[in-house]
């Protein structure tokens, strides 16, 4: 194979000016290093800020909106069917807040090959007492382990034990910020009035804390059953039904599907929460642009190199092609040195990217906001060392391409002559 | 058999001024002539050389080389012509100080592949036995002293069998003892292997033990 010949005089090239290689690789190692480390931080960061919210959004939510029926008993009447009907002020009716014959939605729900779980709800204002100060709120009813398992319930008690919502029977985790409005410690009782007068005893059992502080001053958790017992309601009560998929992208349809199927309004999370798309995209735009930037700086240093190899070379260029070498040749050797520097200097980039990444990682990161967070988050994702290894090798081909066209012109006359 | 010819072959330097250097050379060269080319300073041996030898495309007239004609052939297929047909010996030795002395016999024969790696390294060690500098085999290039850097590259011109050798003043830049032995292995050369060698010399004792000596004035062939 020529190809073998070709890359063992490069080689022997290469290394006879390894100092200079050496430092076009660094370059590049450079460049690749902080691509990867600054990918990883940014994308890290950007799970972090999605998780905040995406990753306790059911993909579809299941509800029932209080709204005027569409179906007015005057639109139904025969007789005034071609009348201009000016009743005003309608309102809305009794209709309930509970999600009618939620039992059998669940098992169809449980069902469904694209669901990956399901976790019902209540949803309930309330004021919380303590002593003389009434704060208004909201207490959900939930199931702690479906909770746990779908939207990482547990990541967010700062205190107490999740568990107990559902053990203990009349208990409650309060909002980091309710408990400090209401001076509430573990163990003490705090006192819940709902919006129809009702009035319950419930036990601190712990500390829930979101990140999002307006969101900690008004919410509280209890277990399905408590809240059912507050409002009075039967044990299959139940006015939210949220639902993980399996694949998020598919949550609008499958949204729209399920308000048909089960007469329910439906909300998807693309729809919930748009705005987070945009700041993951313009942290990650700012990476690549930062990354690739560094590249062609590096790029810049291996044409330089090549150059000068080029011209120290001219000798050694004029000899392959006098006895029998192409221009074609010479160009694969110039080219084939960019791209072992391109290689062996991508190569190390990872790596040492990875180091970089590793070394974020253990830097301590402690918010009052982001309670399971300790240290500085960094995605490892595959996708950016292979990014980062494709990037080096276009780079250095095209930082070399120029060079080993020049390298291929040169007239060896020209060269034999001027001895 | 003729081995090569030029027909007619005129060349011109365009700059600043045009001027014709090459006027009307035409010889042929035939299979086991040791030719010497001689002619004063500036007359155009070199020139006509790099003609010769492919490297030049810019003339005017025909060049045949192995009964085919060189005009219209690309850049590859000349460089696969020289590769394969000519071995060349320049005035200043021309190695390659990144390799080693067998490297650099060897180059020219692994990019033919007409033999294995093996065959051209076991080829190589024999040309440079012949030559007598086997000893040398592994040395860099650059370690080398005047007289044995042009054997090697004798030894590196060799090493495609080559329908022909061609030489510029390779002994213009030896001291008298090593031009003898350079001489001495292309006299050698010709005799013991019919091998056709074609030498630019400004050398009259060098041209005149060759079996034929074409001589050139102001870019003419005078005899
Ligand atoms: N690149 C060039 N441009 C213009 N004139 C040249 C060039 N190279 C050589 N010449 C001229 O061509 C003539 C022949 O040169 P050359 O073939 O080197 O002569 P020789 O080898 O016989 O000494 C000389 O007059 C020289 O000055
Ligand atoms: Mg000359």
């Amino acid at each position: 194979m020529n190809l073998k010949l070709i890359a063992e005089i490069a080689k022997s090239l290469l290394l006879a000016r390894w100092r200079q290689s050496l430092v076009a690789a660094i370059g590049v190692t450079f460049s690749i290093t902080m691509f990867i480390a600054l990918l990883g931080f940014m994308n890290g960061l950007n799970d972090l800020l999605d998780g905040l919210i995406l990753n306790r959004t059911p993909h579809v939510r299941l509800f029932n909106e209080v709204q005027p029926n569409p179906n007015q008993p005057i639109n139904l009447s025969e007789e005034f069917k071609n009348g201009h009907n000016f009743i005003q002020s309608i309102k809305s009716s009794g209709r309930r807040l509970e999600i009618y014959n939620s039992g059998a939605i669940m098992q169809a729900l449980k069902n469904d090959p694209r669901v990956l779980g399901i976790a019902p709800k209540i949803s309930s204002p309330v004021l919380y007492n303590a002593g003389t100060i009434d704060i208004t709120g909201v207490v959900s009813g939930i199931d702690v382990m479906a909770e746990s398992e779908l939207f990482f319930f547990k990541d967010y008690i700062r205190e107490g034990n999740p568990l107990d919502l559902k053990n203990v029977g009349n208990s409650i985790v309060l909002g980091k910020g309710v408990a400090e409005k209401l001076l509430a410690n573990l163990g003490d009782v705090i006192q819940v009035t709902t919006s129809k007068g009702e009035r319950l005893p419930l036990k601190v059992v712990g500390f829930f804390q979101s990140g999002i502080a307006d969101f900690d001053k008004v919410q509280s958790f209890a277990s399905i059953s408590t809240v059912q017992k507050l409002l009075g309601k039967p044990n299959d009560y139940v006015t939210d039904i949220q639902i993980k998929l399996k694949d998020l992208n598919i949550a609008p349809a499958v949204a729209k599907e399920y308000a048909q199927l089960f007469k329910a309004d439906a909300e998807d999370i693309q729809t919930a929460n748009s705005q987070f798309e945009t700041g993951s995209f313009v942290r990650t735009l700012i990476s690549y642009v930062v990354g690739i930037t560094l590249l062609i700086v590096a790029g810049f240093g291996i044409y330089n190199i090549l150059n000068m190899m080029i011209y120290e070379k001219m000798d050694t260029i004029a000899i392959l092609k006098a006895t029998g070498f192409s221009g074609s040749d010479v160009r694969k050797i110039f080219l084939g040195i960019a791209l072992t520097i391109g290689l062996i200097g991508g190569l190390l980039g990872l790596l040492f990217g990875l180091s970089l990444s590793l070394l974020i990682d253990q830097i301590p990161f402690n918010t009052a906001a982001l309670p399971t967070i300790k240290t500085y988050p960094v995605n490892y994702s595959p996708m950016f060392y292979i990014i980062g290894i494709v990037f080096s090798l276009i780079t250095t081909y095209f930082a070399g391409f120029f060079p080993a066209r020049k390298a291929s012109k040169i007239d060896p006359v020209i060269i034999i002559r001027g001895k | 058999m003729v081995v090569l010819q030029s027909k007619g072959i005129n060349k011109y330097f365009k700059d600043p001024v045009t001027v014709k250097v090459l006027d009307e050379v035409s010889f042929s060269v035939n299979q086991g002539e040791f030719v010497a080319v001689t002619g004063k300073s500036g007359c155009g041996k070199s020139t006509l050389l790099y003609i010769l030898s492919t490297m030049d495309t810019d003339y005017e007239g025909e060049l045949w080389i192995d009964g085919q004609l060189m005009r219209g052939k690309s850049e590859g297929e000349l460089a696969r012509i020289r590769n394969e047909k000519i071995g060349f010996v320049f005035q200043f030795h021309y190695l390659l100080n990144e390799f080693t002395v067998l490297k650099n016999v060897m180059l020219p024969g692994l990019k033919l592949q007409r033999v294995s790696a093996a065959e051209v390294e076991h080829h190589a060690m024999e040309r440079l036995k012949t030559l007598g500098i086997d000893s040398l085999a592994l040395k860099k290039a650059n370690q080398l002293s005047g007289g044995e850097k042009q054997r090697v590259a004798i030894a590196r011109a060799l090493i495609n069998d080559p329908l022909i050798i061609m030489g510029d003043e390779p002994t213009g830049n030896l001291d008298k003892k090593n031009s003898d032995i350079v001489f001495d292995i292309f006299k050698q050369l010709s005799e013991e292997f019919n091998q056709t060698l074609l030498i630019v010399t400004h050398d009259q004792t060098f041209a005149d033990n060759t079996n034929r000596i074409i001589e050139m004035q102001d870019g003419r062939v005078i005899s």
